[in-house]
């Protein structure tokens, strides 16, 4: 598919200085903060390691290997299951198995927190039940802990293994496993030795997801009071008022992301061999009785259950009840803010991305390949460090800004862009592009380049090429593309508390404050939105797998 | 008359590796060219230089008197009036089959678009698929449109890569016989680019071989099958074998079938020793003649069969038998030899 040297006409220079450009300024942020780490103004970095860093990273450490472990576990059994035995409402598992995708982790550690505390239902039904009165009559587990937040974040984030897996014991040659059972090996021992291993490189992805999330957390780790990096940062920036010693915190977040991003590309390079190309007959289904039966559907169940029709339940549940106090003008006005900064994110992406893919389509040099790539980086840096990231570029720019109009005029220009939702946008857009980018290049890829040859000789410039002949064909992947953003940006949570201008709240952070002050029923109504959204995306992608599972089916 | 096009010497690099070099050839008006080669030859780089697709390292290339690639510079393909043709139709699978056609058309007038669209349906035999989509045409339906939607802008060359090669072996052929008439009919100039000889023979009335990024003879087709100038383009050209010979003098070579006369070239000298081109249609079946060769593999291609014959010296020879005369593996055929082009190369 590559086009080399197919650049020609007097276009191809403006191409190659824009995405040069969006690559630059998608760099930008991490860049800063390794400059500010190296060179900060007040150096914190020897009181850092000497007091909190240590408790940070062990915090850190645990909840991702805690989660790590949890989304394996929960991803690969359900994924195993659903792929390989017939037992009840396992066609409906295929897909309802995604769902809890679509729960942002500080909700569900809100909503659980209300259920299973002390004053909470559970408790108080305990109590009656077994005639208790005080909490040190009888023992239950405490939310608020590091193991809370790693079963909780476990709960929404094993779809990633789940989907990833999934779709490596469907790929798999049935020839391999039947081969396996030749040689003596038994149904479980074939799954433990052959499906596993080849599932490997899929599950690697899966994990590497999940864990880029649980970095980026902030809303459920802060709730727990778990002193992760996340939350360090928050500390030293707005505690401790110390930019350079939060760019310092960001740079340790960094070396795990790139572990992480390490870990999806041995991945993303390995499933290639892993994974067979041809294609098969789907593998026939094992018809599971008895006892079996019922335990696969638990093992599906509990998951779908505690990470979304409980959390949801509870929202709607609240959202109703609680109406009058929730739907008010303010709100409308956060709803709003949110609505707004999503959707000119979610454009500004797809207006990027089509730039970038299009440009490295027609151009095609190695160059604009890796520009491309650096453009996509933002996805893995968490948005507590993307926000310190953006906002020391930002501050210098204001602050010379102020200074020139100070000095000429007398008057004080303040926080241009730093202050404003600008820098807003510029994370969510920095954040999510590579999401943008990978959609629309995939759409790209799959229409011919003669298509483009055919257009030009035909007598259309390129940028007539791309709007008659290109954007037709990529238009369901702009749309997918345009819908992820937008549901990512109405769920982000730590770039925008950090970064959103005073007085300025969306449906994130009103939640996150509500839930906070031990007010989340009053803001229920909030959280059931962003849910909502989220579930959109989630339903487009069940969508392909219950068609794919209408494949799976013909065999009998 | 001048050429319409005018390829000098040019050099073209792909993917960092050289894909063509000293490259020349020159098209009138009205040519039908075709550049045949085994793929990663280059020959579908020398397409994409002249389309604008490709940026030249060195030469140039001339259209209407216009220089319109070297190194210094390049007119954009969108500028060139020049239509292409690809193997996979590339037609706009968004649009209707006139909106494909009208594509290239940009003038305003809609009346004489629709007149252009009608006159180029018809031309390919078409009309009344107007308000078809691509994904409802066959193969052939397609390749069809396409070619009339390379030819509605009126362009001063049609450039077509490998355009028959995604259809089955009784259509491309009727295609390419009719696609043919079609471009003598309306006098286009064209080149197309292809890995089958059978194409190339059918459509053109030049051909160019080529190899390793150089073309190795730039000729009609009847030349390259009985007068190839490489030992390269005789391989690739038709079917045939090499066999031990030396030239005995200015008009007489010496090979183990017989002692054959014709015209020999210039350099020829005296006791050289040489390999013979001899092609299956140069040994002919003849049950009365005394010469015999014993058959060691026959293959059976419908209207004839085609022979491997054994020499008593172990070489083999390959003949080119209609297929009633059905004779056994193992037994003596007589054969008789009909070779009017003498064709040999020096040993490596």
């Amino acid at each position: 598919m590559t086009d080399t040297n197919s650049s020609l006409g007097s276009s191809a220079a403006a191409w190659r200085i824009g995405t040069t450009g969006i690559a630059l300024i998608a760099m930008l942020p991490v860049l800063a903060i390794v400059w500010l780490a190296l060179f900060p103004s007040e150096n914190i970095w020897p009181h850092l390691v000497s007091t909190v860093l240590p408790r940070y990273l062990s915090n850190t450490v645990i909840l991702m290997v805690g989660v790590g472990i949890s989304v394996f576990l929960i991803g690969v059994s359900t994924a195993y299951l659903v792929s390989t035995y017939v037992f009840p409402g396992q066609q409906y598992f295929a897909w309802l198995l995604i769902l809890p995708l679509a729960v942002p982790a500080y909700v569900i550690a809100y909503l659980y927190t209300d259920l299973l505390e002390f004053a909470g239902p559970v408790q108080t039904m305990i109590r009656g039940l077994f005639g208790w009165e005080l909490a040190r009559d009888y023992w239950f587990p405490n939310v608020r802990s590091m193991g809370g937040a790693i079963i909780l974040m476990g709960l929404v984030l094993y779809p990633y293994v789940y989907l990833m897996a999934r779709a490596s014991f469907l790929e798999q040659s049935p020839h391999l496993l039947d081969v396996s059972r030749l040689m003596g090996r038994s149904q479980f021992n074939t799954f433990l030795f052959v499906s596993l291993p080849i599932a490997r490189p899929g599950i690697a992805i899966g994990i590497a997801l999940a864990l880029m999330e649980t970095l980026n957390d902030f809303g459920t780790v802060d709730y727990f009071a778990i002193h992760t990096l996340t939350a360090g940062i928050f500390d030293v920036w707005l505690n401790m008022n110390n930019l350079g010693g939060a760019a310092q915190i960001a740079i340790v977040m960094l070396t795990f992301v790139l572990l992480l991003i390490g870990l999806e590309y041995i991945g993303r390079k390995r499933i290639g061999f892993y994974q067979s190309v041809g294609r098969f007959t789907r593998i026939e289904k094992i018809q599971l009785t008895g006892l079996a039966k019922w335990a696969a559907f638990m093992v599906c169940f509990v998951p779908v259950l505690a990470g979304f029709f409980i959390p949801v339940g509870m929202l709607i549940n609240y959202g109703i009840t609680y109406f009058e106090q929730s739907w008010t003008e303010q709100f409308r006005e956060y709803a709003l803010n949110s609505l707004s900064v999503s959707i000119i994110a979610a454009i500004c992406c797809i207006v990027i991305a089509v730039f970038v893919s299009y440009a490295k389509r027609i151009e095609g040099n190695a160059w604009l390949g890796s520009a491309s790539k650096l453009a996509s980086m933002g996805y893995a840096v968490p948005g507590a460090v993307l926000a310190v990231g953006v906002i020391i570029p930002l501050a210098v720019f204001d602050n010379a800004v102020d200074g020139f109009f100070r000095a000429q005029f007398g008057v004080s220009t303040g926080l241009i862009l730093s202050g404003t939702t600008f820098a807003l946008i510029l994370t969510y857009v920095i954040r999510f592009l590579a999401i943008s980018i990978g959609s629309i290049e995939s759409s790209f890829s799959k229409i011919s380049t003669s298509i483009d040859m055919a257009a030009r000789t035909l007598g259309h410039p390129p940028f007539r090429t791309l709007r008659r002949y290109h954007l037709p064909l990529i238009k369901s992947g702009i749309f997918t593309a345009a819908l992820i953003v937008f549901v990512d940006c109405m769920k982000e949570l730590p770039a925008t508390l950090l970064l959103r201008p005073f007085n300025f709240e969306t449906l994130a952070t009103h939640v996150y404050l509500f839930a906070a002050d031990e007010m989340i029923e009053q803001s229920a109504l909030g959280a059931l939105f962003i849910v909502l959204c989220g579930l959109i995306p989630v339903i487009v992608l069940s969508k392909t797998i219950s068609s794919s599972q209408v494949l799976v089916r013909q065999p009998n | 008359m001048p050429p319409i096009l005018k390829v000098e010497n040019i050099r073209c690099r792909y993917e960092n590796q050289s894909a063509v070099d000293s490259t020349s050839f020159e098209l009138e008006q009205g040519t039908l060219a075709c550049l045949l080669g085994p793929s990663g030859c280059g020959k579908t780089t020398v397409l994409r230089a002249i389309a604008g697709f490709q940026k030249l390292i060195r030469g140039s290339i001339t259209l209407n008197n216009t220089c319109i690639s070297s190194p210094e510079g390049n007119i954009p393909p969108e500028q060139r009036n020049l239509s292409m043709v690809f193997q996979d139709g590339a037609l706009f699978p968004h649009l209707t089959v006139e909106k494909n056609i009208a594509a290239g058309l940009h003038g305003n007038d809609k009346k004489k678009n629709q007149t252009i669209v009608g006159e180029m349906l018809s031309h390919v035999r078409l009309s009344g698929f107007n308000k078809r989509y691509p994904h409802e045409l066959s193969g052939g339906q397609q390749q069809r449109v396409a070619l009339a939607r390379a030819l509605a802008p009126k362009p001063r060359l049609l450039l077509m890569d490998e355009p028959f090669s995604s259809l089955d072996l009784a259509l491309r052929e009727s295609l390419g016989q009719e696609v043919r008439d079609l471009l003598k009919n309306i006098g286009a100039t064209c080149i197309l680019v292809t890995h089958d000889q059978q194409d190339a023979f059918t459509f053109s009335d030049q051909a160019g071989v080529m190899r390793d990024g150089k073309i190795e003879q730039w000729d009609t087709p009847y030349n390259l099958y009985h007068k190839p100038a490489t030992r390269f383009v005789a391989d690739f050209v038709g079917d045939g074998v090499f066999l031990d010979a030396a030239i005995l003098d200015q008009n007489k070579i010496w090979s183990e079938l017989a002692v054959l006369t014709g015209d020999l070239p210039d350099d020829a000298r005296r006791g050289q020793r040489v390999q013979l081109l001899v092609r299956p249609d140069d040994i002919i079946h003849d049950d009365e003649s005394k010469m015999t060769a014993r058959i060691k593999k026959k293959t059976f291609r419908g209207e004839s069969y085609l022979y491997t014959l054994v020499l008593p010296s172990g070489s083999e020879i390959l003949s080119l038998v209609p297929s009633h005369h059905n004779h056994a593996i193992g037994e003596d055929l007589g054969i008789k030899l009909e070779i009017d082009h003498l064709v040999y190369f020096h040993d490596d």
